[in-house]
């Protein structure tokens, strides 16, 4: 376990107090290893550098038409370094290596909320529906269970619908349904983690449950926690962009990967020609995709070897 | 097994009535009426049209007769946007097609994906393995929005084999981009499910014996190795069920099929209340009613669960 034995004596170099390998020292060193992890590891940096920096070599914002392609896009538009324009534009003549650069932004950030709130609210219930057990868990698990049955996209549709398409409402949505299969993971951990030693002793020396859960079990969840939150991050990325798709999700000007590849895809029905419009978003949303799943599968390698 | 399946029925039944009330309490907190627009209508035009669609009753009384007229006639009420139209009857019009291609890609991606998820398997660790556990990984990032303009550009505009969308009274041509695209995220998922599945049946002792007797292989695959094997399959068509349902609207938007997914959000479009909880109360009974068919085919098959 994480635990060291802080009485082992080193045998040499006693001037400088031993560090032993703890579980952290130890999965970084497995997810090292793993050279598909590595690079996709590499690879989203370098997306995370596009997303937040691109910006500063861009050189039109994202909303600026540019009239001079005005009824030539699709034969002019295309991605040229003379125009500046590095992706080509868009069909409305606007800047698509500025857009791209936003919604590969706006794409992470929701994943990165989404699976933030399903590592808070997920773990916590989780936690204290497998720490309390009994007819507790049963009700607590019982709701999960019920939420999990409802077709999640429609009912955020609906409230997309009726409280106004906003970037808030998105969050919501999104924030509300990642934490559920987190609840299940932590809870079934959970359960496991409750009967060891170290939480008997917890409650030997009188620690209120409240801490236990907080001190000891969901510290002890982590390693499986941070493995399916970045597994999470891509179904939400792919969640969002689905609604987005469908032209539902953010709200012009602002714009997300998935409205990109709608664009894309429109302009792919209406012959082709500007193909390039469907690649970049697309290239990204896949790029970005790929990278989570390997860094997921990698840090599941290191973090918890049992589970393969 | 006939309480079981009460017991189930007992909580599925509860869970609908929840999504209703659920959705009915969405539309009135809801700020703005489906009648609000731009224009304001005279205050008794507005309140014609409200007693028109039963708006002017109180909340309690509305959800109970909506309950009423959908378990009673099937009734989903009038829709609020065209008005020579009732939500069962756009059902009526979107289901079929709705129901014809996605029992297609069901039956593709269950049967492809055990089958795949099965010779992966068996020749574990060989280069088919490699190539099924590789491209399985590669469809795991073409959802269906991705993969739809793929296919429209390869199909129709490179090699113009098939039509970019439209319906046609379901002819194959039209079938099978919707098919592909909404099967395959879920062809990669079954095969690696029943991958991992069926490597851990093979290794199991069961199977040492079957061997040892010296029966042959496509024996011990068939009649021992398959049942145990489907289990985890069988518990994962209740997400894909629900994730095709939800495809559904990107293809009907994508190829103009005309299901209800173009309903759905034309009327998500035009805030048209009235259609947009219709459909989704059905796909959520729909759903609840799935993994209740699952769980009891999972409680017959597996014999080892307590019910």
């Amino acid at each position: 376990m994480a635990v060291t034995d802080p009485t082992a004596t080193p045998l040499a170099a006693p001037a400088r107090p031993d560090k032993g390998r703890s579980l952290w020292t130890d999965a970084r060193r497995r997810f090292f290893r793993n050279k598909a992890a590595v690079v996709a590891l590499v690879v989203l940096v370098l997306i995370a550098l596009f997303a937040f920096f691109g910006g500063l070599v861009a050189r039109y914002d994202r909303e600026t038409v540019d009239f001079t392609l005005m009824g030539v896009n699709a034969r002019n538009g295309g991605p040229s370094l003379a125009t500046g324009h590095y992706f080509g534009v868009d069909d409305s003549g606007r800047d698509l290596y500025a857009r791209t650069v936003q919604g590969t932004r706006l794409s992470l950030m929701i994943g990165l909320v989404g699976s933030l709130v399903a590592v808070l609210v997920g773990t916590l219930y989780g936690a204290i529906s497998g720490y309390i057990g009994g007819r507790t868990d049963g009700v607590m698990m019982r709701i999960v269970d019920i939420l999990l049955s409802i077709p999640f996209m429609f009912v955020l549709i609906l409230m997309l619908v009726m409280f106004g398409r906003s970037l808030l409402m998105l969050f919501i949505g999104i924030g509300l349904t990642s934490w559920l299969g987190m609840a299940r993971i932590a809870r079934g951990q959970t359960l496991s983690i409750k009967n060891k030693e170290f939480v008997e002793a917890a409650i030997a020396t009188g620690v209120k449950r409240s801490a236990i859960i907080l001190r000891h079990v969901v510290p002890n969840l982590l390693g499986v926690v941070i493995v399916y939150a970045t597994l999470l991050i891509p179904d939400m990325i792919i969640y969002e962009s689905f609604i987005s798709f469908l032209g539902l999700g953010v709200q012009e000007p602002n714009t997300s990967l998935g409205a990109l590849i709608s664009q894309g895809a429109r302009q792919i029905l209406s012959g082709g020609e500007a193909a390039w419009q469907l690649w970049f978003p697309l290239g990204f949303f896949v790029a970005t995709l790929f990278a989570f799943y390997f860094v997921g599968d990698g840090l599941r390698d290191a973090l918890d070897p049992k589970d393969r | 097994m006939i309480t079981y399946i009460l017991r189930r029925l007992l909580v599925a039944i509860p869970t609908i009535l929840i999504l209703i009330v659920l959705s009915f309490m969405l539309m009135f907190a809801a700020p703005g009426g489906p009648f609000n627009s731009d224009k304001p209508l005279p205050a008794a035009v507005l309140a014609n049209i409200e007693a028109r669609y039963g708006l002017d009753q109180p909340y309690v009384v509305q959800i109970f007769n909506y309950v009423k007229n959908i378990v009673l006639h099937f009734d989903f009420g009038p829709s609020f946007k065209y008005r020579d139209q009732t939500v069962s009857g756009l059902i009526a019009q979107g289901f079929p097609v709705t129901l014809t291609y996605g029992s297609w890609a069901f039956a593709v991606s269950t049967v492809l994906g055990v089958a795949i998820g099965t010779v992966a398997a068996i020749r574990h660790n060989t280069w088919l393995d490699y190539l099924a556990v590789g491209s399985a990984i590669g469809a795991s990032v073409l959802p269906n929005f991705v993969l739809s303009p793929i296919l429209v550009l390869v199909f129709t505009i490179w090699l113009g084999w098939l039509p970019a969308g439209g319906w046609s009274n379901g002819g194959w041509e039209v079938v099978v981009m919707p098919v592909i695209a909404l099967a395959t995220t879920y062809v990669a998922s079954i095969a690696r499910i029943m991958r991992s599945s069926m490597l851990e049946v093979l290794g199991s002792g069961f199977i040492r014996t079957a061997r040892a007797k010296g029966l042959p292989m496509s024996r011990i695959i068939w009649r021992h190795a398959m049942k145990p094997a489907m289990l985890p399959v069988l518990s994962y068509l209740g997400p894909a069920f629900v994730g095709m349902i939800t495809g559904s609207v990107v293809i009907d938007i994508y190829f103009s099929t005309g299901g209800i997914g173009q309903y759905f959000v034309n009327s998500a479009l035009n805030r048209d209340y009235a259609v947009i909880m219709g459909v989704t109360i059905l796909v959520g009974v729909l759903t609840i009613l799935f993994n209740l068919l699952v769980d009891i085919l999972y409680a017959w098959i597996d014999p080892k669960i307590r019910y």
